[in-house]
Formats: C-alpha cells, sequence, structure tokens
C-alpha cells in the first residue's frame, strides 16, 4: 500500500536579518492511510513550520531549499470510487493548490480560537467553504454539517446559528475539526489542537478525535510539545530537534524503548501523576539558535554521551528495527549509559551531601 | 511551624459591564514559612486572583487577610510596605514581565537601589552577580548586559525569580510560572525554585493547572483544587494525587492523559453529567459542581453550599456525599490543619 504523504529530504528555511534560519532539516517520512502520526518538539524545533510546509501556507520569508512531497490518494478513500491521485504537492499552483488544501489535506492552526470568522454564524462559515470548493450547497450541505457536527459531540441545532463569540473554546475547537472534515480529506494536520484549553475541554477533544479516527477514514498529523497527547493519540511518534526528525518509530516502542538521548531526557523530563520524584531529570542547557547552529550533532552540547564524532559529524537516521529508526552515533548503547550517567550523578550528588 | 499568610474566608467580586463576577468565593487557606502550597484548577476558578490577594496586589472585597498574624487591611505604612517586600510574584509570561528596553542588570538592580537595599554602585553590581549565580545564571558577568530579547525564554523566567529575591521576601507567588517554559527546562526550573525555598526558608504559593507539576513541586507540601472560586479539596500533595476525595479533583485525575501509552489508555475515565461548565455570573444554586458531579446525590447538593470539611487523615473536603460517606467526622477545615500541624 502506497503511503498517503510521503515526505523526502524536504528542508524549509527562513530569510532573516542575522542569517538564514533552517527551520526544516532533511525531514523524511511516510504518513500510512488512516494512521496518526505526532509530531514532538520544543519550541524552535520546526514542527509547525513542517506542518505548514505539508500543505503549502508557508509565510513569505519561508522558502523550500529542497526535497519533495508525494501525496497520494486511493481510488476507494472514503467509501467514493473517485479516480486515484497522484500529487507532486510542492509543484501545484494557484487553483489546483486551493483544490488541494482542505479537499485532500486539511490543517486546523494552532491559533484555532481565532480561525473562525467572528461576523460569520456557523453555518456561514460552513457554506463558506463548501462554496469556495464547488461542494454540496443548502439542504445536503447542512445534513452533512450536521453529521459532522454530531461526531464532535456538538449540538448542531445549538450551534448552527451561533456566532463563534457565543461558543466556549472548545466547542470552537470542536466546530474547527468538523469544517476541516467537510471535504473529506484524506489528511488532517493538527497544530497543538489542546494546547490552550482546559483539562476537561482536552480530554473531550482527545475523545473527539479517536471517535473520528474510528468513524472516518483519514490520516492525521498532530504537532505538539505535549508527550501525553501523543502517548494518547498517536500510532507512530516522530521526535523533532534543531529542524530534523531526530528519532521515529511506533508509539509503543517510542514510550517502552526510546533509544535517542533527547527522546529519552524529553520522556524523563515530564512529571507523570504516578511517578516519584527520582524519575525526573531536566535536560541541560537550552535549545539551539537555529541560525548558529552547533556543529555534528545538533543535540552534542545538551548531550551527557557527546563525544569527539558528535562534535563533528552530524549523524543521519539509521534502522534500529523495523519502523523504528534514529538519528545518533551512540544510539546502540544510549539507554545503558545514560541511566549509569544517572546513577552516577545521583551518587556524587549522595557523596556531596554527605 | 509559624503561620506566615491567612487568608481568612476571603471573597473578591469584579463588575463587568455592570454584572457582578465571584472570581473567589469564602476561601480560606493558610500558608506557613517554609511550606509549599500548590493551588490547582481550571481557567476561571478563582486562583490567579487567590494568588494576587495574597501577595497583596489586589484587595479582597470581603474577608481578612492576615500577614504574620496581622491584619493586612490595617497595617501601617512602614508595616504594608514591609509586608509589600516580604511577598513577591513571579509572573506566568517571562517574554511580557521583563522591560524589554532595560538590561538585566538594569531589571534586577531597580529594586536594590529603589528600596536602598545595597550602597553604592560596586555593591549593587556585587549583589546582581550573587543574585544571578543564586538563579544558576553563571558566569553572571555573561549576562549583566545583555537585554531580555537575548534570553531564552527559562533564563528570561530565572531574571523574574531573582528580581523578585532582591527584597529578601519570606513569600513567593508564583502563577503559572513554567508553563511558558520549554518541557525540557521545566524541571529544572522548578528545582532551582526548590533549593532556594530550602536554602532561604521561603514559603511558595505555586499556581499551575498541571496536577502532575503539582504533584511533584508540593511534594512535601500540599495541593488546594479550586472549582468556581472555592477551594473542594485540600490536602498533602501526594494523598490528593493518589487518593483524591472531591469528585471534581477525581474527575480530573482520570481526565489528565499520561506520557505513557500503557498507562493513559487503559485508565479508567470518570463521566461528568454534564460537559457544559456554568458562567461565574450565574452560578449554580448549592454546590456549583452539582450539574456536573458524577456522585451528585439530590436536594442537598442542589440547595446547600458545602463547607470545607477538615478530616482526620489531613485532607479537607468540601462535598455533602463525601462527609457523608465518611460518618460526617470532620471538623471545620482549620482544625483539621492545626492538627496536621
Amino acid at each position: 500500500m502506497p503511503p498517503t504523504l510521503a515526505v523526502r529530504n524536504l528542508c524549509i528555511e527562513y530569510k532573516a536579518r542575522r542569517g538564514r534560519v533552517r527551520a526544516v532539516r532533511d525531514v523524511s517520512f511516510d504518513l500510512m492511510p488512516g494512521e496518526a502520526l505526532a509530531l514532538i518538539g520544543e519550541s524552535g524545533s520546526g514542527k509547525t513550520t513542517l506542518g505548514l510546509g505539508l500543505v503549502q501556507l508557508l509565510p513569505a520569508a519561508a522558502t523550500v531549499t529542497q526535497g519533495g512531497i508525494a501525496y497520494h490518494r486511493a481510488d476507494t478513500a472514503n467509501g467514493h470510487s473517485a479516480p486515484p491521485q497522484d500529487i507532486d504537492v510542492l509543484s501545484l499552483k494557484g487553483r489546483e493548490l486551493r483544490a488541494f488544501r482542505w479537499k485532500e489535506c486539511a490543517m486546523v492552526f494552532q491559533s484555532a480560537l481565532n480561525a473562525l470568522n467572528p461576523v460569520l454564524r456557523i453555518a456561514d462559515q460552513f457554506a463558506d467553504t463548501a462554496k469556495a470548493h464547488g461542494y454540496l450547497q443548502g439542504g445536503p450541505l447542512q445534513e452533512r454539517a450536521a453529521h459532522l457536527l454530531n461526531l464532535v459531540r456538538l449540538d448542531p441545532e445549538r450551534v448552527w446559528r451561533s456566532f463563534p463569540h457565543e461558543l466556549s473554546g472548545g466547542m470552537r475547537q470542536r466546530v474547527l475539526i468538523a469544517l476541516s472534515l467537510l471535504l473529506e480529506p484524506q489528511v488532517l494536520i493538527l497544530d497543538e489542537p489542546t494546547t490552550a484549553l482546559d483539562i476537561l475541554t482536552q480530554r473531550n477533544i482527545m475523545d473527539v478525535l479517536k471517535d473520528l479516527r474510528k468513524q472516518l477514514d483519514f490520516s492525521l498529523i498532530f504537532i505538539s510539545h505535549d508527550l501525553s497527547l501523543a502517548a494518547e493519540l498517536a500510532d507512530r511518534v516522530a521526535t523533532m530537534y534543531a529542524g530534523a526528525v531526530v528519532e521515529s518509530g511506533d508509539v509503543e516502542t517510542i514510550f517502552r524503548s526510546p533509544v535517542h538521548p533527547y527522546t529519552i531526557g524529553l520522556i524523563n523530563a515530564v512529571p507523570t501523576l504516578a511517578g516519584t520524584k527520582e524519575d525526573l531529570t531536566s535536560i541541560p542547557g537550552s535549545p539551539p539558535d537555529l541560525i548558529e547552529m552547533p556543529s555534528g550533532c545538533k543535540f552534542h552540547p545538551r548531550c551527557p554521551l557527546a563525544d569527539a564524532r558528535c562534535q563533528s559529524d552530524e549523524p543521519t537516521p539509521v534502522s534500529v528495527a523495523p519502523g523504528h529508526s534514529v538519528a545518533c552515533w551512540h544510539w546502540q548503547t544510549s539507554r545503558e549509559a545514560l541511566r549509569a550517567f544517572k546513577e552516577n550523578a545521583t551518587l556524587r550528588q549522595a557523596q556531596g551531601a554527605a | 511551624m509559624t503561620e506566615l499568610i491567612r487568608l481568612d474566608h476571603v471573597t473578591r467580586t469584579f463588575t463587568v459591564n455592570r454584572h457582578v463576577i465571584k472570581a473567589v468565593d469564602d476561601v480560606s487557606l493558610t500558608i506557613h514559612q517554609g511550606e509549599v502550597v500548590c493551588l490547582v484548577g481550571e481557567s476561571g476558578c478563582g486562583k490567579t486572583t487567590t494568588g494576587k490577594m495574597a501577595a497583596g496586589v489586589l484587595g479582597p472585597s470581603s474577608g481578612r487577610i492576615e500577614f504574620l498574624g496581622q491584619d493586612t487591611a490595617m497595617l501601617s505604612k512602614v508595616a504594608f510596605k514591609s509586608y509589600r517586600l516580604g511577598v513577591q510574584m513571579v509572573h506566568q509570561d517571562p517574554y511580557s514581565s521583563l522591560n524589554p528596553v532595560h538590561s538585566v542588570f538594569d531589571i534586577i538592580a531597580a529594586p536594590l537601589r529603589h528600596h536602598g537595599l545595597t550602597q553604592g554602585e560596586a555593591a549593587t553590581r556585587r549583589r546582581v552577580r550573587e543574585l544571578l549565580e543564586l538563579v544558576d545564571m553563571t558566569p553572571p558577568d555573561e549576562f549583566l548586559d545583555k537585554y531580555s530579547h537575548q534570553l531564552s525564554g527559562g533564563q528570561r523566567q530565572r531574571v523574574s525569580v531573582a528580581r523578585a529575591l532582591t527584597v529578601n521576601p519570606r513569600f513567593i507567588v508564583a502563577d503559572e510560572a513554567v508553563s511558558m517554559v520549554d518541557v525540557s527546562i521545566r524541571v529544572s526550573l522548578l528545582n532551582m525554585l526548590t533549593r532556594l525555598k530550602e536554602q532561604m526558608g521561603l514559603a511558595v504559593l505555586f499556581i499551575t493547572h498541571d496536577l502532575a507539576l503539582a504533584k511533584y513541586f508540593a511534594w512535601e507540601g500540599r495541593i488546594g483544587v479550586m472549582y468556581l472560586g472555592r477551594i473542594v479539596e485540600l490536602a498533602p500533595a501526594r494523598q490528593l494525587v493518589d487518593e483524591p476525595q472531591h469528585p471534581y479533583t477525581q474527575v480530573l485525575l482520570s481526565a489528565i492523559p499520561e506520557a505513557n501509552p500503557d498507562v493513559t489508555r487503559r485508565k479508567r475515565r470518570i463521566e461528568l453529567r454534564s460537559m457544559d461548565v456554568p458562567s461565574l455570573l450565574r452560578l449554580p444554586s448549592g454546590c456549583a459542581f452539582h450539574p456536573r458531579c458524577p456522585r451528585f446525590e439530590g436536594v442537598q447538593c442542589e440547595m446547600a453550599v458545602p463547607a470545607l470539611i477538615g478530616f482526620d487523615d489531613g485532607s479537607a473536603v468540601a462535598c455533602h456525599p463525601v462527609s457523608r460517606a465518611r460518618g460526617l467526622l470532620g471538623a471545620p477545615a482549620w482544625a483539621a490543619t492545626e492538627k496536621a500541624l
């Protein structure tokens, strides 16, 4: 089965006064039909730029300097018998590009709460989108919208005639998710879908997304700094650092046996409800400057395992196991080495205290 | 432990478009010297307003706030100043809480000069360096002349903390102080706060929406859970997370996703009776949680506001069904706190 989205060696740069910002560096991944992929990383890791690049919505200062994005739609997708489509996303222009966005690949942005037009009723927001894409009108549109609104656990009666300001943050987020699925896209990209929301609202959105994936047939990419969201929703996880994917694998592998020191560090840096104080360790230092990036492996200034090779050569992704790849010179020994390092640190601390 | 600050039946209302909103309703909370208390709740629950009142930047609409046993509303000018200096805040957003046209040195030196805490330029410089070292910004000379835009989020927040420490406070109110900082450096910031707390005997009121973070930071301290302006549960940190009593706390804990696929996908979820969050303008009668509460038990919950009742195990819970289930053995919350200490 060909992947829905195949990204190869994608590089995206911003022009800034201080120089070039290499926001996305040589990123490759496949998104299979029906799969949920989580892009995890801290601010400035390039995850949002990558998301914008996939739908060609990059700001003017950014350019794709290298690489390709291939989109494939199977003929049986969503139960429709549309002809299969193979699209080279980077070559799309004008009308074709506008048709590709939303109809094939939809994105819900981080500032989702401001993404709805404040002077249009929800009904009109749906009608606008449908009209612009030559989709259903009138009664059939309303039926389709009601179906989607039900799927995101909203009462269509209540929401349909409302203005965005009459809805709570969680409701607006769900309206947007319903709206993004209106044209039956094969790929839905969610940028920080739950970030500004309260715990109970966040839970509701997560449950809605789980439901939707069971009921509709689409692939999901979500971009988040929140590891727990990935643990809850993703099939596959890709960790990004300084614009590159440093480790990727299925969700169990990434959380149970990660091998990149950054992934390991990130998992250990998040407090859990069941965890003890000793489980937590922070990653020293701070994320790199994207203009004057460190030499070699970009994580080496913060990595306890760094040696001379890490400082001079950047590792490329290698396969650890089928479906699990990592870009680290020390991946074979990283887990044991980090554990030993932590034990030594605790020992030193204990000795220091004594 | 000596009592540092006491909120005694404190209420705060705001008037928005001629509507009166009760942001904080009848909150009583005592914080002792060197103690950590975390306030947890969703947006609009009144945790920030409570923090601001504890810090003295916002007066209560009714109720008393005592600092070292004295009513802060009755303090003389001199005593009020020493109260305000003794209590400092660290704000959520390190991007807007530091003046962008002042260097790190200016930012930290300003309160030192204003309050005459250092004599002469050389002493000020020495003290600023000391403070930067205290918040792990070493070597300090590297940071003195930087502006906030040249610092990372974590470094900015460290400068905020250093600035709060200039006046040798006894109590710090940290409002979502790490929520805007990258995940990988949150823990080191929290560890720094814990170290400072121990070194300087600081009390900390830490406001957050993240229960896991609260448990970690308040390890030896207490956590209070707020809902629509009231404290619904207050207990030792680990106890509150491991054995939550109030249905709202239980719902929150069951809803939180965890960074472990095995745990988070098998977690038992408690369903709410309703997803709608009540408006602060029209608070439900009785217990404000009753329209959504999974343990709703009828008329009493609808009619009577439950008081925060303290139990023998050191927890305090404001819930009728919980009180009934525990045989009404509780005493008013303040009595339990005294006993626990």
